[in-house]
């Protein structure tokens, strides 16, 4: 074992570059797509050919929360459900930085919930990859705000009664420019989606539909991540541009991909400073001091 | 360091405490302010907004308080100097991530106007029911900073000290106030840039691969970074060592939290500010922060008429709190007199470090309003009196409970 340790350091991964191999083997289970969607990820970075070192990496609290702290940029690991409005500061306080939130379904859409609506409607400039598993793995495979209907956790004991969020739709009707929805099978799309939505100004979401062999597959006997790979083959529907209202999960239905959203809105960085050279050279009086206003 | 001149609003001015708190923090050169409205500390908020964009800082109303908080943490990390701004409801929301900025010993300044509570509680009057919460809110353990003004000036000059303080220990800072000094209106005199000492971040200038983010100096405090400097920080509310990696043993652990609550307890003596008079020929003690230390001017002045000999302490800084001095005054003074707007909070402190060489009397209020200053002389007269030394508590009953319930709350058998 030894040996074979010793061998294997001297070929250099493709992503050493990017990912903090100090910190190898990672936590994640076998067969668990989050992995998967961290090397999109890192390739999609090389290929927008974004500065490193300008790119801080904001992380949540679960399986995809613990992404920041393989990679390797800026990296921050934060506390449960913040990791958009940490990022929001990180952003508005150094406009120059570059922003990624690289969370899963639970802290963004759960407990994360309102941040992630405000920051679509301020059009901050920050991607956002929401990795969905369906489930909370980290704690055990509780029910989560994407659990399908009728689906089994273990505080779903009697199948999900809750109808999930549709994730595109929630960021579409809050106002995100880009986007898109992914499974992990789709690695080429996955990957030109995120080097795209990179190089977006405005808030981009991506989500990217994970197996989760140790849990959501196991408890509802859909076999192991490998089957759920193949479920994806053979039920995903490619429909760029969808309306993102046709989106929903249902319990192993099929799951519609593609990029849906991508559009031109001002973003709260271009409205700020645009804001700011008003007051500036144009005088313009705060509402709170009297006179007239202009 | 002196403080920036374009960021510096000298004048002499007739404002509140609130919004001398916010013109504080961007003399101290605050860069950033995320917030959430509430009573009564809106006003704070407001006047950031207003003052920001001349003097180059930055302000965002989050959607909540949990947001404010993080945003700030997260500013913070990009290198510029961060405030929020709240009171009551939103205090105890934020809870969770002045735990996360301890541990990630983040610099920033929390501005807390106290207000009635528990619960939505009294919005537009006073309390000082938060004080504990400054100090233990958040779960686990860790050490911070609680500053306690009484007066608008103060809510300038001490919005810095939370600054320079924030700075210096890599910690985040209470500035514990209250309804009555954030809603009170004096004269506020705000000098010269060159007048204001302020701390620069205390920034590592060393060689990329050599940087340790928690590796501590000699005062335990460690050098910072920011974002965008290529040093690929890794930064997590995990237990974790000098490089930021998360560790799990015990051992490390213990080390590490340490000390998180050493950089602070050890210097103390550098942190704590107290104001005292008269204290080392005192029969009594009355010891106070905030509001009530104004209250209980008028309270002193009484019972010196009488012919006591009182003496007044002062808590500037809340937290760390003075244990040393607080012992060594328990053995000259016969007692200590507390009065604070809850049922008892810092007056356990005072009786820990008392511990029975000096009588301890709380003097309580419940709140949505001040002391009556004739309660705290008659809580000086009252301990003079005192021959012999009490175990444990004293709590003086004040006018207000006896009219309001003679006799006060008893269970029925």
């Amino acid at each position: 074992m030894e040996a074979l340790r010793t061998d294997s350091k001297q070929e250099i991964h493709p992503m050493e570059n990017l990912l903090r191999m100090d910190r190898m083997p990672h936590i994640w289970c076998p067969t668990c797509g989050i992995g998967i969607a961290v090397t999109a990820f890192t390739a999609a970075l090389e290929k927008a050919k974004i500065d490193p070192n300008t790119v801080s990496i904001v992380s949540g609290i679960g399986c995809t929360g613990r992404v920041a702290g393989y990679v390797k940029l800026d990296s921050f690991h934060t506390t449960h459900g913040r990791p958009i409005a940490f990022a929001t500061g990180i952003k508005v306080a150094s406009p120059k930085t570059k922003v990624v939130v690289f969370s899963g379904d639970g802290d963004l859409i759960a407990i994360g919930g309102n941040h992630f609506i405000h920051a679509a409607r301020r059009n901050i400039d920050m991607l956002v990859v929401c990795v969905n598993n369906f489930i909370y793995a980290m704690t055990g495979g509780q029910v989560a705000p994407t659990t399908p209907l009728a689906a089994y956790a273990t505080t779903s004991p009697y199948g999900c009664v809750e109808p999930p969020f549709n994730i595109p739709y929630l960021a579409d009707s809050s106002g995100a420019v880009y986007v898109a929805r992914w499974t992990t099978l789709h690695v080429r799309r996955l990957t030109n989606s995120l080097t795209e939505a990179l190089q977006k100004k405005g808030f981009a979401v991506v989500e990217a539909i994970s197996p989760c062999g140790m849990y959501y597959s196991r408890i509802n006997r859909l076999g192991d991540g490998l089957d759920m790979m193949r479920f994806y083959h053979d039920n995903v529907e490619i429909r760029h541009g969808e309306d993102t209202k046709n989106l929903d999960i249902g319990f192993q239905t099929k799951i519609i991909c593609g990029k849906f959203v991508d559009r031109e809105r001002p973003s709260y960085m271009e409205r700020y400073n645009q804001w700011l050279s008003d007051v500036k050279t144009a005088g313009r009086r705060s509402g709170g001091q009297r006179g007239s206003r202009k | 360091m002196k403080a920036n001149p374009k960021d510096v609003l000298t004048g002499i001015y007739y404002i509140d405490g609130d919004v001398a708190s916010g013109y504080g923090a961007l003399a101290a050169g605050c860069k950033f302010v995320a917030g959430y409205p509430i009573t009564p500390s809106t006003e704070a908020f407001e006047a950031v907004c207003r003052r920001g964009p001349q003097v180059g800082a930055v302000f965002i109303q989050m959607e909540d308080e949990l947001g404010s908080i993080s945003a700030i943490v997260g500013a913070a990390w990009s290198g510029v100097k961060t405030m929020t701004i709240t009171s009551g409801p939103g205090y105890s929301l934020m809870q969770e991530c002045i735990g996360f900025g301890a541990m990630l010993e983040t610099p920033f300044v929390l501005l807390n106007i106290q207000r009635g509570g528990p619960s939505t509680g009294v919005p537009t009057k006073t309390g000082q029911a938060d004080i504990m919460q400054s100090r233990w809110g958040s779960h686990g353990d860790y050490e911070l900073i609680a500053l306690a003004p009484d007066s608008p000036q103060e809510m300038f000059d001490y919005t810095i000290k939370a600054f320079n303080l924030a700075e210096k220990y890599r910690c985040p800072v209470m500035i514990m106030s209250d309804e009555c000094v954030g809603h009170m209106t004096e004269k506020v005199v705000i000098p010269e840039a060159d007048g204001i000492e302020v701390e620069p971040r205390r920034l590592y200038t060393g060689p990329a691969e050599d940087y340790l983010p928690f590796k501590p100096e000699p005062d335990l405090v460690p050098k910072m970074a920011k974002a965008g400097d290529g040093l690929r920080l890794y930064i997590t509310g995990l237990v974790h060592d000098e490089r930021g990696y998360p560790v799990e043993d015990s051992a490390y652990k213990s080390k590490y939290v340490r000390r998180l609550v050493d950089k602070i307890r050890l210097n103390r003596n550098n942190i704590i500010e107290l104001r005292e008079e008269g204290t080392d020929d005192a029969d009594v003690i009355v010891v106070s922060y905030g509001i009530s230390s104004r209250v209980a001017v008028k309270g002193v002045e009484i019972a010196r008429e009488k012919g006591i000999k009182v003496g007044t302490l002062r808590l500037v800084t809340v937290w760390p709190f003075p244990d040393d001095r607080m012992s060594e005054l328990a053995k000259k003074a016969r007692a200590f007199v507390v009065p604070e707007i809850n049922y008892g909070q810092v007056v356990y402190d005072v009786a820990r470090c008392a511990h029975g060489d000096a009588n301890v009397v709380l003097v309580p209020h419940g709140g949505a309003g001040v002391h009556n200053p004739n309660d705290i002389a008659d809580a000086i007269e009252m301990a003079v009196r005192e021959e012999k030394k009490i175990e444990g508590l004293v709590e003086f009953k004040t006018r207000l409970q006896k009219s309001v319930f003679e006799g006060g709350f008893k269970l029925k058998e």
